[in-house]
Formats: structure tokens, C-alpha cells, sequence
């Protein structure tokens, strides 16, 4: 038996930032300050969880626009509901697992269903977090995307956090979104012109040999991965997804037939039920699209404790991992290998 | 009291009471129009909604989003007969609706939508969501200066929810005194009686002891409830306050009052006219 180290718990607070990824601190926190300079309807409002969803930033720089409403998620979405009626912008702050399992029909009946305009910035989201199934939310997205009305955004680091943020007060609507927190990655300012918008999904590396389309943490993944492949001689594309509902099933299938040959992954920080995957295999199914498609997401069940490199090694997600993902059914030499 | 405030009052008492009896008998003729409908609580309502939209709240018949209006918020989207009949009754809403309550297309649905009905601030139905969405409304008047204030009407039933219960602690902690919660008690469950279900009693109590400033009345007593409003209305108290009212399911129509009591009053086709007969009666219209 090795004698290797083992690794602590990945607590609320972990970063999901691999070694020498440039970071930045609470990138939700100072942007939400920044456009909230500008416009004085934004309030913010959390469940006991300011210091853990980066709102702190906000609650210091306006605390007379901060509430408090302890940790009652139900009246967190109610009362969010009752502000945006008054004509304010609340950005509402909790868990992801908290958001989608515990104020489900808050969100639904008093928010959705009447189009108001509440921001939900969930941390957290999918795994994070090496607490186990209590603050794990590999499920959020399968639980929201059956909501009318509800947007779901899934940014991938810093750079989206930013944008998204200006970019959800200028949106008159309900939006979910999953929120990276602490010390966030910071990964797409190398692709020079890239902009976050609301709807759309964004090609960020081009490549004739695979494609991936990713949201959240694991478009930083993937790109680590294409990055990986070009070395081996591997051209894989990366599209990034951001905004899983509505799904921008014009550019994504665009993309997917500009190719038709290359298999096609789907890489998110979620479950693979009912998910970013499951959503463009259904788009594709219905437009007639036939590819290689493999979808690379946590399984389905509950999902363990312990370190976060651990537990993305042990359930797929890591680059490591989703660079031998790529590696079963792309070859240096184009050849595509038989499947499972 | 004087005899001058005396002769007042007993004047907007016999006033209110003429709204109350329209209120209930549009009720009746909702439910007529459908053959069914949740007339037993909006009977035992009717004195709460006259006194609630004739005495306590501001409001523009013309203008139902006139931005310095109170907000009246329907948790209980089954009682929306109830609040249709009011503001029918106020002139929010044509009395020529009423002929199709419930039907298809129809702006007065069974379960109150805030998208489908003037004066319908907000979607009821999914029990637990008045109170806190009031808290937010509440705290959304507060921050723009506005003197508007929050009704919220909830059940007995209601208090079953304990979404229900962070809005009453939240509402004492940030000191809404702008928030009057109304509870219609009439003991009624969908099940079985309230008490039996879940026991809630001593509904007062619970409700002072979360802090708020608390008043319980006979909910078919006009006086009682003009003498309850007017106070909460006008204390000076920085807390929220709560009417707790308990009423009779089918006040005003002596067959009904006496039928078994469900959560859905059964009446039969024939007996629509001998209702609305009866209400007449018992309100000396010929």
C-alpha cells in the first residue's frame, strides 16, 4: 500500500481554480457593486450566506440596500418576489441546493410565474464542494429547467461573472444562475473579442477533430483538455454554453454541422440527468442530427465527501479525466475508436 | 364616546353593512353562474372585505395600479370569489363579469391570478406565499418613502405552512408597521376542521409572541372589526399587526350556516335562488 497523502476536505470556501490558473477574488461582489453605482433599484438579499455568495462586497459598499433575511430561503424568494412587485432589482444570494430543493415553488409561483424581475445567484452549484449531497446541487439544473419562464445561466469563470452580471440588469426577467465564488478562475481572456450575452453560446476554440460543448467550470476544463489534445496533434473544438435555458439552438447546431464528422461531448458540472447534455441531445435528436455524442457529467446518485481533485478525478470531470474521455474516441491520427 | 362619534360610527356600521351584503350576494351569484364554488368562505369573509375595502384600504377604482394605492394581497387564491365580489363591489371590476366567473376566457378564475384580474395583486393558490411576498413589498415601500401599505388576507389553514412563519418572524424583525396581516379563521381545512388537522391554537398568542402587535375579533361583527382596524391602522406601534378574525362559513344565508361544514360547501342547482332568497331575507331586501 502507497503511502499517499491523503487530501483534506474541500470545504464551502475551496477554490475550484487548478494549480497557476490566474484568479480572481469575489468577481460577483464587485461587479454587482459596479453596476449597482449606476443603478439604484439593484438591492441585495440573501439567506444567511452573504460572506459565502461574495454579496459581503455589496453589503459593504451600500449597506443600507443589503438584507439580511436569515436563513429562510422560502421568505428569501417571497420577499424577493415582493421587492422586484415595488419596481427593485433584488439579486438574491444562497446554495444552489438550497435555491432548487428547498424554495422550488417560491421560485415557480411567486417569481416565475409572473415574470418578475429577481436575480437568483446560487453558490455552489453541481460539485463544488466536498461536503457531500447536503450542499452538493448536481441536480439544479434538471430541477429548473422544467420552469417556464426561468433563465439558467452557467458562467464559466471571472470574465463571464462580470459581464453576466450588467448583463442580467439590463434583462427584465427571472434568472438562475450558478455562481462561482471566492478566489474565481479566470480563463477567457485569452479569447480577444469574447463577449457574454444572455442566450447565447460562444465558439471559443475552433477544431476538426471533436467538439465540446461545455457551461460552467467545465468550459475552463475543456479548454485545458483542447489545449492538452492540440499538443497530442488533436484539433478539438470548444463551444461554451452559457446560458442553458433558453438553449441557443441556432449557434449550437451550426456548430455541430459545420463538422459533421466530429464526435461531439457535452461537459457540464451537473448531473448528466436532465441537463445541459440531455437538452442538446434532445435539439439534436429533433433536427435530425445524427453524430457521435457522449455526454461527460457526474453520475447519477449521490455523490461523496472528501477533497475536490479527488472527487473530479473519481467522478470525471478533472481535465485529466476528460482528456482520457477524449482520448477513448479521438485519435492523433483522426481515426475515430470504437465506442463503449 | 360621544353621541356625535356614536351616531357616526353607527352609521358607517349600517353602511358597511350594506357592502357586505352585496359582497356576499355577488358571491352567491358567482357561484350560481358555475354551479360550485367556495361560497361558504366567501360569506364568512364578506364583513372582513367590507370593512378591508370600505373603511381601511386607499384605492382608485379607476386606477387599480395607482402607484400610492395599499396593496391587498389574496394568499388564499381559493377565496378569489370573495375578493371578486369586493371589487366588484368597489368598481374595479363590472358587475357583468360575474356571468362568467370560472368559465373559460373568463378574467375572474376560480384561483386568483394577479395576470388574469384587475385589483389581483398577486398569484394565491400555493398556500404560504402572501405573507412573505408582503414582507418584500413591505420593505420595498419602506425604502422608497412610500406611505402605501401591505394587506395580506390569509386562512387559518394557512398558518400550516411554515413558509408562513418566516414571514411573521421576518416582518417583527425588520419592524414592517406598514404590513397588517388579516387571518380569517373559520376552522375549516380541506380535510377536516382546522383545530383537528393541525392545532394552531392559541393563534394569538403566537402570533404576539413573534412580535407583532395583535388583535382578535368576532370576523362577523362589524363593529368589532371597524374598532379593530381603525386601531391597527392607527397605533403608533413600530410593529406589524395582525387582525385575527373568526368567522361563520355561509354568515348570511341561515342553510348554509347550519350545513355539515366542508372545505367545499356543497349547494345544489335548486338551491342558488333559495340562497340568494334567504341572504335577501336576512338583510330585510324584498
Amino acid at each position: 500500500m502507497s503511502a499517499k497523502k491523503k487530501l483534506k476536505t474541500s470545504a464551502m470556501i475551496a477554490s475550484i481554480a487548478d494549480e497557476g490558473t490566474p484568479t480572481t477574488s469575489a468577481p460577483f461582489g464587485h461587479a454587482l457593486v459596479e453596476a449597482a453605482e449606476k443603478n439604484p433599484k439593484i438591492v441585495g438579499m440573501t439567506a444567511d450566506l452573504g460572506k459565502y455568495t461574495d454579496l459581503h462586497i455589496f453589503e459593504r459598499a451600500f449597506p443600507d440596500r443589503y438584507y439580511q433575511m436569515g436563513m429562510a430561503e422560502q421568505l428569501l424568494m417571497m420577499a424577493g418576489a415582493g421587492m422586484a412587485r415595488e419596481g427593485f432589482i433584488p439579486f438574491v444570494t444562497t446554495y444552489s441546493v438550497f435555491a432548487s430543493r428547498r424554495a422550488y415553488d417560491f421560485i415557480c409561483l411567486a417569481i416565475a410565474e409572473e415574470k418578475l424581475n429577481v436575480k437568483i445567484i446560487s453558490a455552489l452549484p453541481g460539485l463544488t464542494t466536498g461536503y457531500g449531497p447536503s450542499h452538493q446541487a448536481t441536480e439544479d439544473v434538471a430541477i429548473f429547467r422544467g420552469m417556464p419562464n426561468l433563465t439558467i445561466i452557467d458562467p464559466c469563470d471571472a470574465v463571464d461573472i462580470e459581464q453576466s452580471v450588467q448583463a442580467m440588469v439590463d434583462f427584465d426577467g427571472p434568472v438562475y444562475l450558478r455562481l462561482l465564488r471566492g478566489k474565481v478562475p479566470r480563463v477567457l481572456d485569452r479569447f480577444e473579442g469574447y463577449r457574454f450575452e444572455i442566450g447565447k453560446a460562444k465558439r471559443l476554440i475552433d477544431g476538426k477533430d471533436a467538439l465540446i460543448i461545455s457551461s460552467g467550470l467545465m468550459t475552463t476544463r475543456a479548454i485545458e483538455a483542447s489545449d492538452q489534445m492540440k499538443e497530442k496533434g488533436v484539433e478539438v473544438g470548444v463551444m461554451h454554453c452559457a446560458t442553458i435555458k433558453p438553449l441557443d439552438n441556432e449557434a449550437i447546431l451550426e456548430e455541430v454541422r459545420r463538422h459533421p464528422d466530429r464526435p461531439v461531448f457535452v461537459a457540464e458540472n451537473h448531473s448528466v440527468v436532465g441537463g445541459l447534455g440531455e437538452s442538446i441531445a434532445s435539439l439534436l435528436m429533433k433536427e435530425g442530427v445524427a453524430v457521435t455524442f457522449r455526454q461527460i457529467g457526474l453520475p447519477d446518485e449521490f455523490l461523496g465527501a472528501g477533497a475536490l481533485p479527488t472527487l473530479h478525478d473519481l467522478y470525471g470531470i478533472s481535465t485529466n479525466e476528460v482528456v482520457k474521455t477524449l482520448e477513448q474516441y479521438v485519435s492523433s491520427d483522426e481515426e475515430i475508436m470504437p465506442t463503449i | 364616546m360621544s353621541e356625535t362619534a356614536t351616531a357616526s360610527k353607527s352609521g358607517a356600521v349600517e353602511a358597511l353593512r350594506q357592502r357586505a351584503y352585496k359582497i356576499r350576494r355577488h358571491a352567491l351569484r358567482m357561484g350560481e353562474v358555475q354551479g360550485q364554488g367556495y361560497v361558504g368562505q366567501a360569506l364568512g369573509v364578506a364583513d372582513v372585505l367590507a370593512v378591508s375595502y370600505f373603511r381601511a384600504l386607499r384605492l382608485d377604482p379607476k386606477n387599480p395600479e395607482w402607484e400610492e394605492r395599499d396593496r391587498f394581497l389574496l394568499s388564499i387564491g381559493h377565496y378569489a370569489i370573495a375578493l371578486y365580489a369586493a371589487l366588484i363591489e368597489a368598481g374595479v371590476i363590472a358587475e357583468e363579469e360575474i356571468e362568467d366567473y370560472g368559465s373559460d376566457d373568463s378574467i375572474l378564475p376560480m384561483s386568483g391570478m394577479a395576470g388574469y384580474t384587475p385589483g389581483m395583486e398577486i398569484t394565491g393558490g400555493s398556500l404560504g406565499h402572501g405573507l412573505g411576498i408582503g414582507v418584500g413589498m413591505a420593505l420595498g415601500l419602506k425604502r422608497k418613502e412610500s406611505a402605501s401599505r401591505i394587506f395580506n388576507l390569509l386562512s387559518d389553514g394557512e398558518l400550516n405552512e411554515g413558509s408562513t412563519w418566516e414571514a411573521v418572524a421576518s416582518a417583527a424583525h425588520w419592524k414592517l408597521d406598514n404590513l397588517i396581516a388579516i387571518v380569517d379563521v373559520n376552522d375549516q381545512q380541506a380535510d377536516d376542521k382546522s383545530s383537528t388537522v393541525l392545532n394552531y391554537e392559541p393563534i394569538a398568542d403566537k402570533w404576539t409572541a413573534f412580535g407583532w402587535e395583535t388583535y382578535r375579533v368576532n370576523g362577523n361583527d362589524l363593529e368589532a372589526l371597524i374598532d379593530a382596524f381603525d386601531s391597527a391602522m392607527e397605533s403608533s406601534s413600530d410593529k406589524p399587526r395582525v387582525i385575527i378574525c373568526d368567522t361563520l362559513m355561509g354568515r348570511g344565508v341561515p342553510f348554509l350556516e347550519t350545513r355539515d361544514k366542508t372545505h367545499f360547501i356543497r349547494v345544489d342547482e335548486d338551491e342558488w335562488s333559495v340562497a340568494l332568497k334567504q341572504l335577501d331575507e336576512v338583510y330585510g331586501v324584498q
